[in-house]
């Protein structure tokens, strides 16, 4: 029982020296979502807050965002989400696919896909009230992007 | 305790990450295999509408719909979405290239969609697939008549629309659950 505990705290240990890359970068991108569209203060919060940890090109990394086996597993939300979508680089997206990408982020977030639940239980300030939802889903319906 | 409950944890997380990339595999060799058919099967019919592919995929996802079939319905997907990026754009008059690329690219992700979630999520993608399918046939023309449908109830009363070769209505965003919703708003004629 000891031996197997001395395992696997060096194996806890030496997974920290596997690499995972940062989602970060210093530029603001001129094609991003908060940067291009008009929305109040509030909703842009609410977006930030509750999104652009995995659907932007900057992650505000939690205490154990670097801790492996968790950065892993975030560098994964990562890369699925911003495949899915970007807020980032979203005025890059032609006119019908901006369209396409608010009609799904309404659908998620009415149907409390998003944000994932995993994420949820770290982050409880990412979680929207229902008042919350209520006014991101009423802002992302205004939008029409042409 | 504390230790092994943690790598239960670890090992889990590392199982969970392995499975879904070989799923994600698995998802891409299926597309590679119908992409195959496909091509063979578009020089088979040389001289028919460039549509023809699209239109059959699409109504072969509607179709699966209608008959609460997830299974079909993903595969009609994929092949969708195969039969959207062999369309040759070129051959259209050049000012509508552009449109014709985002439709193209817009359509192609519902029908990858379709290819790999469960049968609500394949209907939501569907539903406004259907509208960009539509717009196609505005700018490349149809090969048959197509009924332009629309049921009021879907999404919590927001309505949705398709398309069908009938005029009768089979509806695929309901399936057996409200198969009578619907009717006829637009003739799109050849
Ligand atoms: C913890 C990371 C994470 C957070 C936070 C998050 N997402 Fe996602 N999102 C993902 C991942 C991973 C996917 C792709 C897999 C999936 O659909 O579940 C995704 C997919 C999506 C999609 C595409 C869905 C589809 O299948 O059509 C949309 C739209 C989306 N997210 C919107 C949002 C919005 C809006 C928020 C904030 C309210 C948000 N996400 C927060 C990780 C995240």
């Amino acid at each position: 029982m000891k031996k197997a505990a001395i395992i696997i705290l060096i194996l806890g240990i030496g997974i920290q020296f596997i690499p995972v890359p940062k989602n970060q970068t210093e530029k603001v991108s001129e094609a991003d979502f908060l940067q291009t569209m008009e929305a109040t203060i509030p909703i842009q919060n609410m977006i930030k807050a509750s999104c652009y940890d995995c659907h932007s090109n900057n992650t505000n990394y939690p205490w154990y965002g670097r801790v492996r086996p968790f950065a892993w597993l975030l560098q994964q939300h990562i890369d699925e989400g911003k495949d899915e979508l970007n807020f980032s680089t979203f005025q890059e997206y032609s006119g019908r696919m901006q369209r396409e990408k608010i009609r799904s982020m309404i659908s998620q977030i009415s149907d409390g896909e998003m944000p994932l639940k995993e994420y949820l239980w770290m982050h409880p300030e990412a979680e929207m009230t229902k008042e919350e939802k209520e006014q991101l889903i009423e802002y992302l319906e205004k939008l029409n992007p042409q | 305790m504390k230790t092994t409950l943690l790598t239960i944890g670890l090992a889990l997380t590392i199982i969970s990450c392995n499975n879904s990339k070989t799923e994600k595999r698995a998802a891409e060799t299926t597309n590679e295999t119908t992409a195959k058919a496909e091509n063979t099967a578009a020089s088979d019919q040389e001289g028919g509408k460039a549509i023809t592919p699209i239109i059959d995929a699409y109504l072969a996802v509607k179709n699966a719909l209608v008959n609460d079939n997830q299974e079909e319905a993903a595969k009609s997907g994929a092949t969708l979405a195969t039969a959207l990026a062999s369309l040759d754009i070129s051959q259209f008059d050049v000012d509508k290239q552009t449109e014709l690329q985002e439709i193209v690219e817009v359509a192609k992700n519902h029908g990858e969609h379709i290819s790999k979630s469960e049968i609500e999520h394949q209907r939501e993608h569907f539903e406004a697939m259907s509208q960009d399918i539509k717009d196609l046939t505005a700018i490349v023309g149809t090969d048959r008549t197509l009924y332009h449908q629309y049921c009021p109830m879907y999404n919590d009363n927001k309505g949705g629309m398709w398309l069908s070769t009938s005029e009768e209505i089979k509806n695929p965003l309901f399936g057996a659950k409200m198969m009578k919703c619907g009717k006829v708003q637009e003739i799109i004629s050849l």
